[in-house]
């Protein structure tokens, strides 16, 4: 095996935090292409620029996404990169791994690729990063027969993820983790095939801590709340009394302001509490959500391409979250089908929400305005009217004129 | 050897089977967790059965090797359980106190890093860089290796008033939630993209191209049978080069970097908020970024003596004005800083309450 000078890099070996040099390096002491990945990175630093070329079209048979088409422009420097395709492999819900099943993965991979992974990408994928043209059959073969499948890419629905939910985590407001199974299961042929006009990602956070960046990031991000009252332990208040001054950390940190605390008793008004978490996640022995449980769901986030960044909106206010969750999947269809219609090539749903408007996206899925759904009505008087709109506003009057009582 | 059968559309894997037993015993039931150290943490159930996470640093590029050391720690302490989490952590659980200190020590002892939880700086979101993407103005993993060595004191043991979470996008596509960090940097290119005529009408679609551009800078040449790109509103996105190989946007000379600071994605206390603009170009310095890497701590030190505990950097700064925060920083104010984009209406100031 050629053996690379890498003294640039090689820097970046030194110092505490762990190095993917030298998990490079590992990889390189048996592995060819994660050798040549190494001396091309090495280019990199000394020319400041990349050499990977655009994606070329590569995949397994029956699906059109999942594997990422990787090509190096000097693959005659270094013959080990000249194909360094990306393999997604989609993850267990919240991460989670037995030794047994990441050794078989590790098992499979050192036989057909680079020995190199990303643990994981952004999406949430487990990546397989830098094999050849000629080993995509196999890999699958071998994967597949396993019980594992491939992520999404490309203009199809990406590969869902969440957060540790009720695994790990007494604040979710519902099953994160199934709902990500279920959904990832439902959705197979939409993952594996893409027909989309462009990206669609739905993340799932059980609360509004949101450890999975859905508000963010996704499309569809479902965010867990609840409906009924803050429960209070006096007991563990006085408790944390002790070790924190909860009138400054907690009580003047409410954004509506609904709670005081006289320094004997912590009192909620849960009417006027908007679940925002801060008081929770400061006093949790002391202080936990009850009642009616589910999210909110929140629609349109995405990065800057390519028109500027979004966070969601919310669409829906309050939905329950419970198997088989069909009222969620039915809704998920509506709004692809209303995206189908209205996107060009390559736009997010939130642009085109954006360009055709709210109103339109909330009647084609059938759901009400509400005043949950904005920050402040609109400022300008330029707006539309139906025949429709008119006729039920005529209607309401003649009703008042019937009943001698005004609704506004 | 033949290989076995495929099969297709089968999914992921169902999570019940990875799930250690007393998660499978408590799923849905803990009541309360404990901070007990930027390293560890303990979840206790209703019941009373106990959980402790004891969290590492990952460089998220992991060999397989290094992957197998992980499976042989959390088979002599897990029974073969743990998780990685959102920002690239990995995670041991442990349901037994004895082999707790056990565990820890021997991570000490093989030179992994525990820390990330609470208020200090956890792994940074970034994405693929010169390692693997045909896109990149920088190296991702170089510069959030760079950052993380100078910051690393936050990570394992020191405070700040919350949270600060990082991430490094190596181009404006920003794979990943890089647009709502508390700080981010975002490499940049700065140069209008040349094209390659005679290999446009081979390789691109006219439409798509013209449609691809945000400022509207593009439109049809017929002469070339190519596109024309008008200098004046090209604001070097790189969405054409997405679309079309003949279109070249990479400058080695001119690509670098920007940062961004004060977004959130919790809606603890106010509501999730961007990341802006505050230092809009610095050269590329492979291998270590200095002046990014000093950026950075500097923005994080002023913050830390400056903010009110439980306060993330967007919501000091908004508590503060945006002109105290370039004060107190020194940060040079430059054109770049107001948004002549999409949110221009919302983000000049319509009062003359501010402060010198």
């Amino acid at each position: 095996m050629k053996k690379y000078n890498t003294p640039l890099i090689d820097d970046l070996e030194k110092g505490p935090w762990p190095s993917f040099v030298t998990e490079m390096k590992k990889a390189a002491k048996t592995n060819e292409m994660a050798n040549d990945a190494l001396g091309h990175l090495e280019k990199c630093y000394s020319t400041k620029v990349g050499y990977w070329k655009h994606g070329g079209i590569v995949g397994v048979l029956g699906y059109g996404g999942g594997v990422i088409g990787r090509y190096s422009e000097i693959g005659n420097e270094f013959p080990g990169v000249a194909h360094f395709h990306t393999v997604r492999i989609n993850q267990p819900s919240a991460f989670f791994y037995t030794s047994k099943a990441l050794r078989e993965i590790c098992d499979i991979w050192d036989k057909y690729g680079s020995g190199l992974t990303n643990m994981h990408g952004s999406t949430g994928d487990l990546v397989l990063l830098g094999t050849k043209t000629e080993a995509l059959e196999p890999i699958f073969a071998e994967y597949s027969s396993r019980g594992w499948d491939l992520g999404g890419s490309g203009s199809a629905l990406r590969t869902p993820s969440c957060c540790v939910g009720p695994a790990r985590c007494e604040w979710s407001n519902y099953d994160t983790l199934d709902l990500t199974y279920n959904l990832t299961q439902e959705f197979q042929d939409e993952l594996h095939r893409p027909t989309f006009s462009y990206k669609f990602k739905i993340k799932s956070s059980g609360c509004a801590c949101d450890c999975v960046a859905a508000l963010a990031r996704a499309d569809l991000s479902i965010i867990g709340t609840w409906k009924g009252k803050i429960a209070v332990d006096q007991a563990e208040v006085k408790n944390y009394a002790k070790s924190m001054d909860i009138n400054s950390e907690v009580v003047s940190m409410c954004p509506t302001q609904c709670m005081s605390y006289d320094g004997k008793e912590l009192k909620i008004n849960d009417e006027e509490c908007s679940r925002c978490m801060h008081c929770i996640t400061r006093m949790t022995k002391a202080l936990r959500p009850t009642g009616e449980r589910g999210a909110t769901l929140c629609m349109g986030s995405k990065a800057p391409i390519v028109v500027g960044s979004l966070l969601s909106w919310v669409v829906v206010p309050f939905i329950k979250l419970e198997p088989p969750y069909t009222e969620l999947k039915d809704l998920i269809r509506k709004i692809w089908d209303w995206w189908d219609e209205n996107a060009k090539p390559r736009e997010r749903i939130g642009e085109v929400i954006e360009m055709k408007g709210m109103r339109s996206f909330l009647e084609a899925i059938g759901v009400d305005p509400q005043p949950q759904q904005i920050k402040e009505p609109r400022k300008d008087p330029f707006m539309f009217y139906t025949d429709a709109d008119i006729a039920s506003y005529k209607a309401k009057e003649a009703e008042e004129k019937k009943t001698g009582k005004y609704r506004f | 050897m033949a290989l076995p059968q495929r099969q297709t559309d089968v999914g992921p894997p169902h999570f019940k089977q990875f799930l250690p037993p007393v998660i499978e015993k408590n799923y849905g039931k803990w009541k309360y967790h404990e901070v007990l150290s930027h390293g560890h943490m303990v979840h206790v159930a209703e019941g009373g059965d106990k959980l402790w996470t004891v969290r590492v640093a990952s460089p998220r590029i992991l060999s397989t090797a290094t992957i197998r050391e992980l499976c042989d720690v959390a088979d002599k302490y897990c029974d073969g359980y743990f998780r990685f989490t959102t920002r690239n952590n990995v995670e041991f659980l442990v349901s037994d106190e004895k082999k707790l200190e056990p565990l820890r020590k021997e991570l000490k002892d093989r030179n992994f890093k525990m820390g990330g939880i609470g208020a200090g700086i956890t792994n940074v979101v970034h994405t693929q860089g010169w390692v693997h993407c045909h896109g990149a103005c920088t190296d991702a993993s170089g510069l959030v290796k760079s950052m993380m060595d100078e910051l690393f004191e936050y990570f394992e043991s020191k405070s700040l008033p919350n949270k600060v979470r990082l991430a490094v996008a190596c181009c404006v596509n920003m794979c990943g939630a890089v647009h709502c960090s508390d700080i981010a940097v975002v490499a940049v290119h700065t140069k209008v993209p040349t094209v390659k005529h005679e290999d446009f009408k081979n390789m691109c679609e006219l439409p798509t191209v013209i449609g691809s551009c945000p400022t509207r800078a593009i439109s049809p040449d017929p002469a070339t049978k190519s596109v024309k790109i008008k200098e004046e509103k090209c604001m070097y996105c790189g969405n054409c080069f997405t679309v079309c190989p003949p279109i070249s946007i990479k400058d080695p000379e001119r690509d670098g970097v920007a940062i961004v600071v004060g977004g959130k994605i919790n809606s603890l206390r106010t509501n999730p908020k961007f990341s802006k603009l505050v230092i809009p170009y610095i050269s590329n310095e492979p291998p270590r970024w200095p002046k990014v890497v000093a950026a950075i701590k500097h923005i994080v030190e002023v913050y830390a003596s400056h903010a009110r505990k439980h306060e993330r950097i967007g919501e000091w700064i908004e508590r503060i004005g945006w002109e105290r925060f370039f004060k107190l920083t020194g940060i040079d104010f430059t054109f770049q800083c107001i948004d002549d984009f999409t949110f221009m209406r919302d983000t000049l100031r319509t009062a003359s309450t501010f402060k010198w």
